[in-house]
């Protein structure tokens, strides 16, 4: 089961739609079994029984998630792969000691893949789109995989299946969550 | 929280505002008018029946004009939404974009330069699905525009129905036309459907066709108990 973690301001808000229910959809359509639940509502045992986990984005002026990173403090020993998505992304950061800073972007834009891994493949250039208020600054013991130190668009913990990415996939990168559901890990 | 809708009177605006009724309160629903036909961000045919949905539903409108130049738009557009906010005091905008990136980071930007929220509550929907909750929900929606190959002039005026699905989805297959229309390829107007205490008959309508471009114009039309 692949756990989808809804991050916005509320449990059933409006951007559910928006932020969690196109990510769950690009898992399901995949073939995997998915469960969605809101950061607030997460228990130990769904936690444990997930094979894998997303962390989704929120809309662009909701940052109650930056607000409660001690509700995250699951992540720091989790040994399964996870994957966070904009506003995941700067929890995963957070949570591994590095920082969420302002640095807002909306729309489509280049992003710079510099370090070949797994889920994003070798380095090249590919478009995503961008809606966000903030970024991170890069976490001890996480590869910059994409992006350059100012403006980090997908970074990897170095020995763990530990994934961010700013930009929001569900706009034509979807192959990077399905890549993730699919991952071969060792 | 309070909300303003982004409102043409078409299916996604419709169904947008029905989200957003589930989980948040709808202030008003802001309908820009366009003198231009081709806008790039505006849904022109019949919006000015828009006024019907608005007392139908029982939500104030607040209408607003544009001369419809490309970026022109959207300085109205952020016009219009910050009246809103001054009439209605909306603390965040409602759009039924599903796929248009153009449309939808205009109107992020927009919300952000105004310190508003932004929802897209069908962001990314199946546009099948989209079409078949639509039916099953008890919409009644009517095409009122077409503007590509291969639909024909049977699509003009025409209820979305199951049928009329299963004729849109074999040309999804075959010449990947969206089914929705989100593609500019049709537009639609929603007369009836749950969150309508009364619904839209049409009185008089003009149709016209010519090489896959058509157009179902509302002539007269009024508000009929259900």
């Amino acid at each position: 089961m692949i756990l989808v973690v809804d991050l916005c301001f509320k449990p059933r808000s409006l951007s559910k739609y928006e932020f969690v229910d196109p990510i769950a959809a690009i898992v399901r359509r995949a073939g995997f079994d998915c469960e969605i639940h809101h950061f607030t509502e997460l228990a130990d045992d769904l936690i444990e029984g997930a094979d894998r986990i997303i962390l989704c984005g929120t809309a662009l002026k909701d940052d109650l998630y930056a607000r409660r990173i001690d509700q995250f403090s699951w992540i720091r020993d989790l040994d399964k792969p996870i994957l966070g998505i904009c506003a995941g992304m700067q929890v995963l950061a957070a949570v591994f000691g590095g920082g969420i800073v302002p640095q807002p972007k909306i729309g489509l834009e280049a992003i710079d893949i510099v370090k070949e891994t797994d889920l994003l493949g070798p380095p090249r250039r590919i478009e995503g789109y961008h809606l966000h208020n903030f970024g991170v600054t890069l976490p001890q013991g996480f590869d910059l995989v994409a992006g350059r130190p100012g403006e980090v668009e997908a970074i990897k913990h170095a020995d763990r299946p530990v994934y961010g990415i700013i930009f929001h996939p569900e706009v034509r990168n979807r192959w990077i969550v399905e890549r993730f559901d699919a991952l071969l890990l060792e | 929280m309070l909300l303003g809708v982004l409102f043409s009177g078409g299916k996604d605006s419709v169904y947008a505002c029905r989200r957003a009724m589930e989980t948040d309160s709808i202030s008003c629903l802001i309908t820009v008018v366009s003198e231009n036909p081709d806008s790039y961000m505006f849904h022109t045919p019949n919006v000015v029946w828009a006024k019907l949905i608005a007392e139908a539903v029982g939500i104030p409108q607040l209408t607003w004009p544009t001369a419809g130049r490309e970026e022109e738009e959207l300085s109205d557009l952020s016009d219009a939404i910050a009246a809103a906010v001054d009439g209605y005091g909306i603390e965040g905008v409602v759009t039924g974009a599903i796929e248009s990136v153009y449309q939808a980071a205009r109107v992020q930007r927009i919300c952000r330069e105004l310190d508003l929220w932004c929802y897209n509550p069908l962001w990314q929907i199946d546009q099948l699905e989209y079409l078949r909750l639509l039916v099953s929900e008890g919409f009644e929606v009517i095409i009122t525009g077409v503007f590509a190959y291969p639909l024909d002039e049977s699509f003009v005026g025409a209820r979305i129905d199951g049928p009329l699905l299963e004729k849109l989805e074999a040309l999804r297959d075959r010449y990947a036309i969206n089914p929705s229309g989100e593609g500019g390829e049709i537009e639609t107007f929603v007369l009836d459907g749950p969150i309508f205490k009364k619904r839209i008959e049409i009185l008089r309508a003009e149709k016209t066709y010519e090489n896959y471009r058509g157009r179902f114009s509302i002539e007269e039309a009024r508000l009929v108990e259900k």
